[in-house]
């Protein structure tokens, strides 16, 4: 097994799915002779050349609808969104195109694209360019929505994605691109759908996905090293469909849960969680299930605001402690 | 900050209960953990314990009175507080409800000061206020209701406390606002046999409030005084609980007499070499039913809604007559008890339970019952059965009596034993093969000590 970045990882299951299927091919702002904005698409113009790999015009709503359009007729486009943050232009081809058109033609197009881009904050990038869009995306029915949290996940969803013969919105995280982490040799595939244990524990279950798996692994080992407390981390990898099974059987042995993201908390992802867990795991409970999220504010540039509104480590560790009723008195 | 004090729901069935005696007067300085009250429940006696400290401001329910759970019976608070919004609100709701100076139901909580601004992300459920101790909580009185009497438990706490047969109701908790939570049950399971009792014996003038027309009757006069006696909340609960039983369980009765003499000199025999702790009839009784049982799993059982539930264990009520009523404490496991642990284990309890120190989950949760009152010179008796028990044994007294053996008329010891049965559960067969070998028990002894 390889020791790759998510960056290399996600490189490579480009590379790999373009040679199995020439129906595959990727469009988007600077995504060749540049090598993308992020160096995910290197060397691809030089192997595959620009029909497969195409520059486009800052223009997000119309090459996004190139690539609806392009599955409609039966290729396999991969619509690299620089970063989601511009993915606002596109949101009428994504939402209202790629989400609706399989329903709306009585099954006759399916819509095989994969809109991908790094999204979440990164550092000192502003309102505009540090938001987490899964949840926007994760309320249309007909998309599907995948945030892989380590390189083997990012090769194997995005191949999967790729082979999907629905459209995926395929949000990767721009602070995870330099994180190493082994990687399946061969034809490495992340089924779509499935969350995945990132730290087996009994006390208590975090629920979460992308860099915020990191930040709830920290947690977990000053949990375990000062408080004895016993977390199991699961790691959503699929928001839409979400894995709903193996939270709850991750609840129903713990009894106590916290649900950690990175985005906005109104209607978030982690509410649907929650929602989740009260109604099917409602007698297994051992308190009100917590909540970590970012504030619920526009991110500020300023970078001390910006770690008070993006979730700490030491924010998971004061709610796993709260709903293991283990609260410290505040240290004054 | 004012500690109200409340009417706390101290067993599972409690709906009320009686304030036996004021420990404390108005005025009176309070520490956290003072005992300021008596409380009769439907089963025990027990102790209020102040949950704050200060003075005792306010007695609102007086010594004698009943009030239903949750009632605010008494304020605790600095000596120059003002809790004249407390009393109004109590006052309020006392009329409201129509129930006088009893029957008030407590107000909400005052509002417990704002948790401290989260500094984090972290989107919170009110945390605990400083009147919570972060540590251990001390092993107080039942503190778990709010003013409305509700129990506050997680709902993993109530399935535990339901599968385990323990009473939420005696575990103090140690979550916010006192919810009791799993490792609260973790620890009442782990240390319940060696709990302290929390009930107190009942002082013997209480229970019975007798109004006498006349302190002595006149000479040539009745005999007998009129008297009214109120209803304790034992007796209350003793009402209630058969009549759910004789209303919709149908019960079926099967009588048998059984040749004790073996059994007697079995006893006789066990005894002479003990110099403590000897077995009683009752003793071998309790043994024979619960080797009975397990050979016939399907009198071990209770009727649910969907199905019937075959226990997994023998746990013997055994019902004691007490001055103004009846409790059933249970011998747990006693499938897995020889005679010595049996008759030491069922002494004790027998005697707790006459001095009403019985814990509530020593009297839950038995999966059979033995009523005896074969010291009352009674022949034979039938039982109504305590749900959802599915069976009840009533024993009658052993006598000599003449019996035909093989021909011949012989004087032999023979006891009388009814077994009321719930037909949902034990069809006739099953409860007389059930008879069967409880009889065979005792008359072929030996059997029992294997």
């Amino acid at each position: 097994m390889a020791v790759i970045t998510y960056r290399e990882a996600l490189n490579q299951a480009l590379r790999e799915e373009m040679d199995r299927d020439d129906r595959v091919f990727l469009i988007g702002e600077e995504v060749g002779v540049y090598d993308g904005a992020y160096k995910v698409s290197k060397g691809l113009l030089e192997d595959f050349g620009e029909w497969r790999v195409r520059d486009t015009p800052i223009a997000e709503h119309g090459f996004s609808g190139m690539g609806v359009g392009a599955a409609m007729v039966g290729l396999r486009p991969v619509v690299e969104i620089m970063t989601w943050n511009f993915a606002h232009l596109a949101f009428d081809q994504i939402v209202n195109h790629a989400a609706k058109l399989y329903g709306m033609s009585g099954g006759q197009f399916n819509i095989p694209v994969v809109f991908r881009g790094p999204g979440g904050a990164a550092l000192q990038l502003g309102a505009q360019h540090s938001q987490a869009p899964e949840q926007w995306y994760a309320n249309v029915p007909g998309l599907k929505v995948c945030s892989p949290a380590t390189p083997a996940d990012a090769k194997g969803l995005l191949k999967s994605a790729i082979r999907d013969d629905d459209p995926v919105v395929f949000v990767e995280g721009e602070r995870l691109y330099n994180m190493k982490g082994e990687v399946p040799d061969g034809d490495h595939l992340t089924p779509i759908g499935v969350a995945a244990v990132a730290r087996p524990g009994s006390d208590v279950t975090i629920v979460t996905y992308s860099k915020m798996v990191q930040t709830s692994l920290a947690a977990a080992e000053t949990l375990a090293s000062e408080d004895g407390i016993d977390v199991e981390v699961i790691d959503l990898r699929t928001i839409r469909p979400l894995d709903v099974d193996m939270v709850l059987d991750s609840v129903r042995k713990t009894n106590r849960a916290v649900v950690v993201e990175e985005a906005t908390p109104f209607a978030a992802v982690g509410a649907q969680v929650v929602d989740d867990i009260q109604r099917e795991a409602f007698d297994f409970l051992d308190a009100p299930i917590a909540r970590v999220a970012g504030l619920d504010v526009p991110m500020p540039y300023a970078r001390n605001l910006e770690k008070l509104v993006f979730p700490q480590p030491q924010f998971v560790v004061e709610a796993v402690r709260h709903v293991c009723y283990r609260d410290r008195p505040a240290v004054v | 900050m004012a500690t109200k004090v409340v009417m706390a729901q101290l067993s599972p069935t409690m709906e009320e209960g009686k304030l036996i005696e004021w420990k404390l007067a108005e005025g009176d300085a309070v520490q956290p953990g003072d005992i300021l009250a008596e409380i009769e429940t439907d089963k025990a006696n027990m102790d209020v314990e102040a949950m704050g400290g200060g003075v005792l401001r306010a007695i609102l329910v007086t010594a004698g009175t009943t009030a239903p759970v949750g009632t605010l019976i008494g304020v605790i608070a600095d000596p120059d507080e003002n809790i004249d919004a407390l009393l109004t609100e109590a006052r309020a709701e006392a009329v409201a409800s129509g129930g006088g100076a009893s029957g008030a139901s407590a107000p909400t909580q005052p509002a417990a000061p704002a948790p401290p601004a989260p500094a984090s992300a972290v989107i919170p459920e009110p945390a605990p206020t400083a009147a919570q101790p972060a540590a251990a909580p001390p092993v107080a009185a039942p503190r778990s209701t709010d003013g409305d009497g509700r129990l506050r438990a997680s709902p993993v706490a109530r399935r535990m406390a339901e599968q385990s047969g323990i009473a939420l109701a005696g575990i103090p908790g140690s979550g916010p606002a006192g919810r009791i939570v799993k490792r609260d049950v973790e620890a009442a399971l782990r240390t319940a046999p060696a709990a302290q009792a929390a009930a107190r014996a009942l002082p013997e003038s209480t229970g019975t409030a007798v109004s006498a027309p006349a302190a002595t009757a006149p000479s040539g006069g009745p005999r007998l005084v009129e008297a009214v006696i109120e209803h304790s909340q034992m007796r209350k609960t003793i009402a209630r609980r058969l009549v759910e039983s004789i209303g919709p369980v149908p019960h079926f009765f099967l009588t048998t007499e059984i040749d004790m003499g073996r059994a007697l000199d079995m006893r006789a025999e066990l005894n002479a070499g003990l110099e403590q702790g000897k077995v009683g009839v009752n003793d071998l009784l309790l043994k024979a039913v619960a080797e009975a049982l397990v050979r016939h799993p399907e009198v071990n059982a209770s009727w649910e809604d969907q199905a019937i539930r075959r226990h997994g264990r023998v746990d013997l009520g055994m019902a004691v007559a007490l001055e103004d009523g009846l409790i059933t404490p249970v011998l747990r496991n006693a499938d897995r008890k020889g005679l010595e642990a049996i008759s030491v284990e069922s002494r004790d309890l027998i005697e707790r339970a006459r001095s009403r120190k019985l814990l509530p989950e020593e009297y839950m949760g038995a999966t059979f019952t033995i009523s005896n009152l074969g010291m009352f010179e009674i022949d034979e008796f039938t039982a109504v059965i305590n749900p959802p028990e599915a069976a009840i044994l009533a024993v009658g007294r052993t006598e000599e009596r003449v019996v035909v053996v093989e021909g011949q008329m012989e004087v032999r010891k023979r006891m009388r034993v009814t077994m009321s049965c719930d037909h949902r559960v034990i069809d006739g067969a099953v409860g007389a093969r059930f008879l069967e070998t409880f009889k065979a028990m005792l008359e072929n002894p030996l059997v029992m000590v294997l």
